[in-house]
């Protein structure tokens, strides 16, 4: 179940969304973070940040609103208590940065880049662009790729540079182009789409931003759709689907539209323990359809229907001794390839074949 | 760690209507171990495929050791899952989380302590008492809400605490009037050192003001402020949070649920919930995007 990043290899491919996962301690309670591919943190902020006045939240529909307003410690708070911390659980943290302007994007990219303990970068450039009226980043190209090649340019080559990118633009995908050419390693796809609801009782918006982030499943298509198109556009840059992701299922969705890895956020507050379910229900449904590695279905929807990954099999090893029994010779393989697409879980093409795999 | 929350199906085993209010008691040994006074517990609503996502959060009324540890707690129905909660019967599972959040403060002396509540949030006084009178504290009640079928619990309270004063607003059950009318005279009656409360945001301010008024130190959960704001109940939404002025002065937003849901009265500035107070750490500046007021979803 490994999977890249751009020079980051992860052990799995399921990861928390930005912003969905507290400092990490929160979530640690209900979940080893070191079994988790990635930690994604908070959004993180050149100052500490209150955020927005309550309330932030709101049901929606399969999903909610939610408008914190980007809260949270602040570079050197974060610095000094909470990256040491996943360090310590054995996390991969992918640092989630956002800035007023790029100069407070390329500061906190380059103090990221001083310390240890940074798996990745992810950028989020849904943030107002003080420079340009408030707009945020990541509705155009230009302003996206600005952003994304200054912090390139200040991050440690080693470390993956992500960009996390909005569905609702005019097209993403030429925006994900700007990016990659921009220097990114790797795209996050997709964050918040901009919604509003009223509350019925007080007949104002039910939030204090007056319009807040929706996600949740009730997203999961137009994120499918980002991520298909994006990867088509993009066969080669790693992509990370995230979008209402709930179940297994939902991530081999996003994983066949051409994810490398998949983010799990909303679903955190409703289940905080869905991170290793999803990962296993992940492994079991790629077992189930005889696929033996991630990378054969990324992007396995984009193949004309009826094309099967090749599998890479366990071959016979003729210099471990086997016992006559078991003997491996060319229909035994056979026969054992078969059981695998049948629904076996797959042996790695380094281990041996295991003696009860062959016996029934 | 034995006292982290656990994550837990639990089978239902009554759900009773209570006045205006329904109790719902699950087994969930595990939840019924680690209780503390005041925590809560967390509550998927809907079942597997829920549409609806935010977890409702609810002060635990007691636990037991029936059927290897259940825990009890009310609520009033005032959404569509809570309404849902309140349809669930005997042997259904529902997804439960807890115990969450920081419990009441105990006194170390066996001193004199008023427990005021309000609605259903009174409930969570009852498991309180328990610990306090095993201690040797004298419990005095005080209940309100707008009338008696809004009271949680003034029979209970009746039966265990050395006193109980009951307010109605239309007089129905008690003494005509509100918690704040017949709260100073409690007090007095008690010579309480400690007050504790949980019900309805306005009653906790009013509680907090009476006590520091006399003087002495109040530990109030902010159970209605989470159950309005929060989504998650497990500190991860950052959705609940209320300005509290620390030990050093300095005023932090904090989170109802992971903070609270008991906080100390008077480190509350219960006249800013809802706001972000300019003095607060990280609060808005010149920041230019403050002026354009046009902010990101995250």
């Amino acid at each position: 179940m490994t999977t890249r990043l751009g020079a980051l290899e992860l052990p799995n491919p399921i990861m928390t969304a930005a912003g969905c996962g507290g400092s990490g301690r929160e979530l640690a309670r209900f979940v080893d973070l070191s079994r988790l591919g990635a930690f994604v943190t908070a959004s993180v902020t050149p100052q500490p940040r209150a955020g927005r006045p309550t309330p932030r939240a709101a049901e929606t529909p399969s999903g909610m609103l939610t408008a914190a307003g980007l809260p949270g410690p602040g570079l050197d708070g974060f610095l000094e208590r909470d990256l040491p911390w996943l360090a310590g659980q054995g996390a991969r943290t992918v640092v989630s940065i956002v800035g007023n302007g790029v100069a407070e994007y390329t500061a906190v990219a380059r103090r990221l880049s001083e310390v240890a303990g940074v798996a990745a970068v992810e950028v989020n450039v849904s943030a107002p662009n003080a420079e340009d009226r408030g707009r945020t980043f990541g509705s155009h190209p230009g302003p996206a790729a600005e952003v994304v090649r200054a912090v390139r340019r200040h991050t440690r080559p080693e470390i993956p540079v992500l960009a996390k990118l909005a569905p609702d633009v005019t097209d993403i995908v030429t925006i994900a182009l700007a990016c990659a050419d921009a220097g990114a390693d790797g795209l996050s796809l997709v964050n918040t789409m901009v919604g509003m609801a009223i509350d019925p009782v007080t007949l104002r918006p039910a939030l204090t931003g007056v319009s807040g982030g929706l996600s949740g499943p009730a997203i999961r298509p137009v994120a499918v759709r980002c991520v298909y198109q994006v990867h088509a556009a993009l066969p080669r840059t790693p992509i990370v689907g995230i979008g209402g992701v709930a179940t297994g299922l939902d991530a081999l969705e996003f994983v066949l539209a051409g994810a490398s890895a998949v983010g799990v956020g909303t679903t955190l507050f409703h289940d905080p323990s869905a991170g290793t379910r999803i990962l296993r229900e992940l492994e079991d449904a790629l077992a189930e359809r005889g696929i033996g590695r991630l990378a054969d279905a990324v992007g396995l929807a984009h193949k004309p229907a009826g094309f099967f990954p090749p599998q890479i099999r366990p071959e016979p090893v003729p210099d471990i001794p086997v016992n006559d029994a078991d003997a491996s010779d060319a229909s035994e393989a056979i026969r054992r390839d078969g059981s695998v697409r049948a629904g076996k879980p797959q042996a790695g093409p380094a281990e041996p074949a295991e003696s009860e795999e062959m016996s029934p | 760690m034995s006292d982290a929350p656990v994550q837990t199906s639990a089978t239902v085993l009554t759900v009773r209507q209570v006045q205006d209010y329904y109790a719902m008691t699950l087994v969930a040994p595990a939840v019924a171990e680690r209780f503390r006074p005041g925590q809560f517990v967390a509550l998927a609503v809907g079942g597997e495929h829920t549409a609806r996502l935010m977890r409702r959060c609810f002060g635990v009324y007691e636990v037991k050791s029936d059927y290897g540890g259940t825990v009890e707690f009310v609520f009033a129905d005032r959404d569509p899952g809570t309404a849902w909660l309140a349809g669930r019967r005997s042997r259904d599972s529902v997804d439960l989380v807890g115990p969450l959040g920081r419990p009441f403060r105990l006194p170390r002396d066996p001193v004199s302590c008023l427990l005021v509540g309000g609605g259903p949030g009174a409930a969570s006084l009852f498991a309180l008492a328990d610990v306090l009178r095993r201690r040797g504290c004298p419990v005095h009640f005080v209940l309100g809400g707008p009338d008696a079928r809004r009271v949680f619990g003034a029979r209970s309270a009746q039966r265990i605490g050395d006193s109980a004063t009951v307010a109605t607003a239309d007089g129905s059950l008690g003494t005509a009037g509100t918690v704040a009318d017949v709260l100073p005279r409690a007090v007095d009656e008690a010579a309480a050192e400690v007050v504790y409360a949980c019900g309805p945001t306005a009653l906790l301010r009013t509680v907090t003001a009476i006590a520091t008024e006399y003087g002495i130190p109040s530990q109030v959960s902010v159970e209605e402020f989470l159950q309005e704001t929060g989504a998650c109940g497990t500190g991860l939404c950052l959705t609940c949070v209320l300005p509290i002025v620390g030990d050093d002065g300095v005023t932090r937003m904090v989170r109802a649920c992971a903070d609270g849901p008991v906080l100390r009265g008077e480190r509350v500035r219960w006249g800013d919930l809802g706001t972000i107070p300019f003095d607060a750490i990280g609060a808005p500046g010149a920041h230019a995007a403050v002026r354009f007021g046009a902010e990101g979803p995250r």
